[in-house]
């Protein structure tokens, strides 16, 4: 039965200590992500009380169906994560490798369609890169896409980690170099950590799409 | 005592040891000597800077090598040093000793902390080798973000590396301090050197990733010209300042907070009494932490902020010395009747007391709008932000080196020399920097390296006031080292003071304790029976 439990780690004296330790680390990391992603949505928020027109202009020229679609898929995404994380607890190793492989399949899915919703406004001259040809009708505009090119990026960075840690666990799940459900805190912490990448897309999609 | 284990320091020899450790104590070594390092290069900028205006002309550096020492003594000073000094060497070294714990919650995190503290410390002396920055510390936009010609995104990709740092160390202390207090020990029997830590934390977490981002949209407007506060482009260059001073006032209390709890164990020690108004002291910590976040906006009563704002900003900061206040009272009241020792711990905490207050009672000026104005970006503030950042964090910081090296090296040092540094250093900084109240009140601005040669007197006195500090800083580099090799052995409490981390033999074994504690009184029982080892 000792492999069904958690390895007990230097400092901790029980193991309900350590794994409420875990949670609470992951947890207060995540409440720094917020910050950071909090810092964006100030800026977001400022620069659309500055310009108001120019910004549901702007926002009219955003792809809304690849973002809705993008949207859906995120949020299935979840789901699977959240059922990852029941079966983990109660021991299965198959379901739980198999939703978090989907769900990285998906997360990657969702950075298909954001590669080709850039490529698509690279065309239209909408991406401030440097060097690409844009025809912005306002430095309003200018400043939303530039605004819009981060906070999408930087989310693209997050979500790429998020592919990465999720691919992972289902590869040592799967071949079960993590043992379940011993590692059900792990596969926990890295569920969380998917479930915060969503929900920062679910405040982006509306701030970024649906401003109009 | 033979049946005890080995102490952390006998615990392995080899290079490898120390390096790969995930022992608090041994990390928290590694963080003071590097630190001590990063110290000595930031006051060497400092040193330049005060050289530089000796004279009115500005004849040793040029005025952009003069805006190049004064931005790499900031960075360095504030990031490498004010911020992680005392938390990450004394907390390290302590948290887990005074709440019954092994460790932190996270040792492995700890080292990484540390090796990440040493990236960006490793960026920062890049820039410093390729030529340095000119924005000063505080990055201004737009001239970081378009006008410079230093090394800006290097700077800024220093800090942010710096700034995960912080945030992982933040994170540890608070999940350590929430599930590994020993049996007995509630919230209510936690030293208040923990509280103060637990405060930090929340500001360390929470603060952080502003900055953060901030540091990101400047890298991204100068690399990419993706402009957010190009007014060109529709953006706004005071959003820059808003977001920053969002993390940097609460900064502030990163630096001042673990010192205020350093400073409430030295006053209970010293005075041999039960700290006066325990809750009042732990909560004027959180109090500190939670307010700090609200008075960001008085960095920029003259920036063109609406006139409402600024008055609630106002507000707001004269409102956090109620709570400074209360610390500074309730340190006076507990030394009130007692058992005084003149020891050096306490002459860091009265020097500390003295230039806090200082620092306070002229933050109260500031934080008036009509004196902010008259004021603003003079000496005056320069003068206000290093009696609190430095005289108040670095007191603090001595005072914590002269209370705890016993229990970390196991070695007493001479004591008198302790009490000159003391005396030294509290000497010194006041010819440096109380001058400079002088010359921002008569108008001298901050950031000039030319100037109207009647300020000539007061800017002589203050270098010569750096001088003698810089002297009494390095002072202790010989006694503390001295007495690692030839002082006599300290016993396991030689100050006769309370705290769980006086239980165990200094220095302390590897794990800490034999057997964890079961804590059953509240803290600061005092008087304690002193081992006379001194």
């Amino acid at each position: 039965m000792t492999e069904d439990l958690p390895r007990l780690k230097e400092p901790y004296s029980t193991r309900g200590q350590q794994r409420e330790a875990d949670m609470l680390g992951v947890y207060l990391f995540l409440a720094s992500e917020i910050m950071l992603f909090g810092g964006l949505f100030a800026v977001i928020f400022v620069a659309h009380y500055l310009h108001p027109e120019e910004f549901i202009a702007a926002s009219k020229k955003m792809h809304v169906a690849i973002g809705a679609a993008n949207t859906m898929i995120l949020l299935t995404s979840s789901a699977l994560v959240a059922i990852a994380v029941k079966a983990a607890r109660a021991g299965q190793t198959r379901p739980v490798s198999l939703c978090l492989a989907l769900a990285a399949v998906l997360g990657a899915a969702f950075l298909g369609l954001k590669a080709y919703e850039y490529w698509s406004e690279y065309q239209e001259g909408l991406l401030p890169l440097p060097g690409a040809r844009t025809d912005f009708t306002s430095p309003g505009e200018h400043l939303f896409m530039n605004i819009y090119l981060i906070a999408t990026s930087l989310h693209a960075l997050h979500l790429t980690i998020g592919i990465v840690v999720l691919s992972l666990f289902a590869w040592l799940i799967h071949s079960r170099r993590v043992k379940l459900p011993a590692g059900a805190t792990a596969t926990e912490t890295a569920a969380t950590y998917w479930h915060l990448v969503d929900i920062i897309w679910i405040f982006l999609f509306p701030v970024l799409y649906l401003a109009r | 005592m033979t049946e005890n284990p080995p102490s952390y320091l006998d615990a392995g020899h080899t290079i490898r040891s120390w390096l790969l450790t995930t022992d608090h104590k041994r990390i928290a070594v590694l963080y003071l000597i590097s630190v001590t390092f990063f110290f000595l290069v930031g006051g060497a900028a400092a040193g330049l800077v005060r050289a530089d205006l000796l004279t009115p002309e500005g004849d040793l550096l040029t005025n952009e090598g003069y805006n190049r020492a004064f931005t790499l003594h900031g960075v360095i000073m504030v990031w490498f040093f004010l911020i992680p000094s005392i938390p990450n060497v004394f907390g390290n070294f302590l948290i887990p000793l005074m709440i019954g714990a092994r460790d932190l919650a996270f040792p492995r995190l700890n080292l990484l902390s540390w090796y990440i503290y040493m990236l960006g410390g490793l960026f920062t002396l890049i820039v410093l080798l390729v030529g340095g920055v000119d924005t000063g510390w505080t990055f201004y936009t737009p001239l970081s973000s378009m006008f410079s010609n230093g090394h800006v995104v290097l700077v800024a990709a220093a800090v942010f590396i710096v700034g995960f740092s912080s945030i992982l160390t933040g994170l540890n202390f608070i999940v350590t301090i929430h599930k590994l207090r020993a049996p007995g020990m509630g919230w209510g029997r936690m030293p208040l050197f923990v509280w103060s830590h637990y405060a930090t934390s929340i500001i360390l977490v929470l603060a952080t990733p502003v900055l953060s981002i901030t540091l990101v949209l400047i890298a991204a407007e100068r690399l990419f010209g993706l402009g957010i506060f190009d007014p060109s482009l529709g953006g706004d260059p005071l959003l820059f300042q808003h977001l920053f001073w969002f993390y940097s006032h609460p900064a502030v209390y990163i630096m001042v907070l673990p010192a205020l709890g350093v400073i409430s164990e030295l006053v209970a020690a010293a005075a041999r009494k039960p700290v006066f108004g325990y809750s009042f002291v732990a909560g004027s910590s959180i109090a500190i932490a939670i307010i700090g976040f609200f008075v960001w906006g008085h960095h920029m009563f003259v920036s063109g902020q609406s006139m409402y704002a600024s008055a609630v900003f106002s507000f707001l900061s004269l409102a956090v010395a109620v709570p400074s206040g209360i610390k500074v009272y309730n340190w006076t009241a507990t030394l009130y009747k007692g058992n005084i020792l003149l020891d050096p711990p306490f002459l860091f905490a009265m020097s500390f007391i003295g230039l806090f207050v200082v620092g306070g009672l002229t933050g109260l000026a500031l934080a008036m709008l009509s004196i902010d104005v008259h004021v603003h970006d003079t000496y005056f503030v320069v003068a206000h932000f290093h009696y609190i950042m430095v005289g108040g964090t670095i007191s603090a910081y001595f005072g914590a080196l002269h209370f705890w090296w016993p229990k970390m090296f196991g070695r007493m040092y001479p004591l008198t020399w302790g009490r000159i540094t003391a005396a030294t250093i509290f000497f010194g900084f006041n010819l440096t920097f109380f001058p400079q109240f002088i010359l921002g009140f008569l108008g001298m601005p901050r950031r000039y390296h030319v100037y109207a040669p009647e300020f000539q007197t007061l800017h002589v006195l203050s270098s010569a006031g750096s001088t003698l500090l810089g002297f009494a800083y390095l002072l202790p580099f010989v006694y503390l080292g001295y007495s690692l090799v030839a002082s006599k052995r300290a016993s396991a409490n030689p100050w006769g003071a309370t705290g769980l981390e006086w239980t165990v033999p200094s220095p302390p074994p590897k794990h800490n304790f034999v057997e964890i504690p079961t804590v059953t009184g509240r803290p600061y029982d005092y008087p304690v029976d002193k081992e006379d080892s001194r």
